[in-house]
């Protein structure tokens, strides 16, 4: 596989919540086994270009949107793919850890169910995929415990055990590590650069220190646009754009 | 000085209105159990009236109410929660839905001796069910409904978008999103409402004076075609009706008393189901 292979990427996508256009003809990749970081200021709409891969817009009701979205040569809209599968080829995992009320057992056992993985192989998975997400350690011991009860950064490596177990193709993560400490993020980031070599990772983070430190490929997004994109190291030392610059060196956002 | 004072009065007002409420609840449980406790006995509950009401026990009353219930919360739950669901998890926000929601907010305030006519009017005569326990039932079923739509709407729409977000990111359809993980967290929410509203339709009289309840009946209680007594409905002919109030008083307390532990089992097999569900969280 050629080292630029595109495994994600969106075509003049336009996106409007009701009338306020949010995403203005957006153009991005992601390569394969990669790790692209999406930054810029609060607003600039990382999450809402993000929630476009795996189709979380489909519920809201005054959402519309425009442009090719590609996984491979697949089209996510409108074609081939179903929602459902769409998402379970691209996972997620959200800014706020999401664990489902029940135990850390059943929270990645429900994907697995839901997918009509066969029952004998589930527990096999649920551990590779704990220990995949560095949690395993941790929880061995109590895998009934309702996964509510972990701690903020416990509960985010379940969130990103569930989304690995079902072995998808990319990973999308929205300011995974926003709500944790710099112990539990220093996990995550390891966690992170370890499945790089199985997935493709789309980051959306605040944190310039962590898309330095874990970024291939940095993209910076200003008012719904693409501003600049390239390599990690030439967004944050040789910044073309004026806005780029401004933005890593912290004058605003 | 103000400063320090100003809490206290907040502080001394909230616990006044809640003591004064507490109070008129105790007030009302003593007055009831005083009164009633004397004429409570096994035979009570497990015979019928005999003597003209003047002896005897309540069991046909009993039962009516029980079933009555029952019946109320097997037409009014489904349907009820069918309709929450689909307002509040698939009905996008149009005039439309608008208007639904505002017609059922109206339905729950319309006084209930209005159903008791309607359903006089659809269920005894239209449909010719005659007045029965099955009419009955369905027209508290009826009053029910608005209740426990707006009950579990309100449960549903405390389920964090979150969580349908993180069943929908593992490939659950928007249905198994519901049933798996909406549903299951709302159950608690929904189960209070619930028993509020059948605590409530167990006490009716109204919506069934037309519609099936008897102040006698001598048959075995329990046919779903044919008339029935119940606890509320008793209550009022021996406390207004009889020809010998005074001498049926104990047995009208006693019977007062037996409503509310009726209702009481109610509630005490809710908290169960939640106590069994936060166990699991
Ligand atoms: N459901 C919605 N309805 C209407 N407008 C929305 C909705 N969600 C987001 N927006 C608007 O879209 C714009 C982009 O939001 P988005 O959440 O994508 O920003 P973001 O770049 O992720 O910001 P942050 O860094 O704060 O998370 C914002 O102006 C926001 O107000
Ligand atoms: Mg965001």
């Amino acid at each position: 596989m050629s080292k630029t292979h595109i495994k994600l990427s969106a075509t003049a996508a336009k996106l409007w919540f009701g009338n306020k256009q949010v995403l203005k003809s957006v153009n991005v990749a992601f390569p394969q086994n990669k790790i692209t970081a999406l930054i810029g200021p609060s607003g600039c709409g990382k999450s809402t270009l993000l929630r476009c891969f795996n189709r979380m817009h489909d519920l809201s009701a005054d959402v519309m949107i425009e442009g090719d979205f590609l996984l491979e040569d697949q089209t996510l809209y409108n074609g081939k793919l179903s929602a459902t599968e769409v998402r379970r080829r691209i996972g997620m995992v959200f800014q706020q850890a999401n664990p489902f009320p029940k135990s850390i057992y059943d929270n990645i056992n429900y994907g697995l169910q839901i997918n009509n993985i066969p029952k004998d192989q589930r527990p096999g998975i649920i551990e590779n995929a704990l220990k995949e997400s560095y949690i395993w350690d941790e929880v061995k011991d109590d895998l009934q415990k309702p996964a509510t009860r972990l701690s903020g950064g416990q509960q985010q490596r379940l969130c990103i055990a569930r989304a690995v177990a079902l072995r998808p193709e990319v990973i999308l993560m929205d300011e995974p590590c926003s709500a944790l400490d710099p112990i539990s993020t220093a996990k995550i980031e390891e966690l992170i650069l370890r499945l790089k070599k199985d997935y493709t990772i789309v980051i959306v983070t605040h944190n310039m220190q962590q898309a330095q430190r874990i970024a291939d490929q940095t993209i910076f997004m200003y008012l719904g646009e693409i501003i600049e994109s390239g390599n990690t190291k030439q967004i944050f030392k040789k910044p073309v754009n004026e806005l780029t610059k401004n933005y890593v060196k912290g004058h605003f956002g | 000085m103000t400063k320090k004072l100003t809490p206290l009065i907040e502080w001394g007002t909230l616990l006044l209105t809640t003591g004064l409420v507490c109070f008129f609840l105790l007030a009302i449980l003593w007055d009831l159990i005083s009164k009633g406790s004397s004429s409570l006995s096994w035979a009570f509950i497990s015979t019928s009236p005999t003597d003209g009401m003047t002896k005897g026990g309540i069991l046909p009353a009993i039962i009516g109410t029980v079933l009555l219930t029952l019946i109320t919360a097997l037409i009014a739950a489904p349907f009820g929660i069918c309709c929450a669901i689909y307002l509040n998890e698939y009905a996008a926000d149009s005039w439309l839905t608008r208007i639904i929601r505002a017609s059922i907010r109206n339905l729950a305030g319309v006084p209930s001796i209005i159903y008791g006519l309607f359903g006089l009017a659809l269920f005894v005569q239209g449909l010719q069910m005659g007045t029965s326990l099955f009419a009955a039932g369905l027209t508290l079923g009826l009053l029910s409904m608005p209740y426990i739509i707006i009950t579990t709407e309100e449960a549903l729409r405390r389920v964090p978008n979150s969580m349908r977000e993180a069943a929908l990111a593992v490939g659950a359809t928007q249905f198994e999103s519901i049933r798996d993980v909406v549903l299951p967290s709302a159950v608690p929410g929904m189960l209070t409402g619930l028993v509020l509203t059948l605590s409530r339709a167990a006490g009716e009289t109204a919506p069934i004076l037309f519609t099936g309840v008897a102040f006698y009946i001598n048959k075995p209680a329990g046919y779903l075609n044919q008339e029935f007594m119940a606890l509320p409905y008793h209550l009022y002919m021996l406390s207004t009706q009889h020809q010998a109030t005074e001498q049926v008083r104990p047995l009208a307390y006693g019977t007062a008393l037996v409503l509310i532990i009726v209702v009481f089992f109610l509630n005490l097999s809710a908290f169960y189901i939640r106590y069994q569900h936060s166990k699991h969280e």
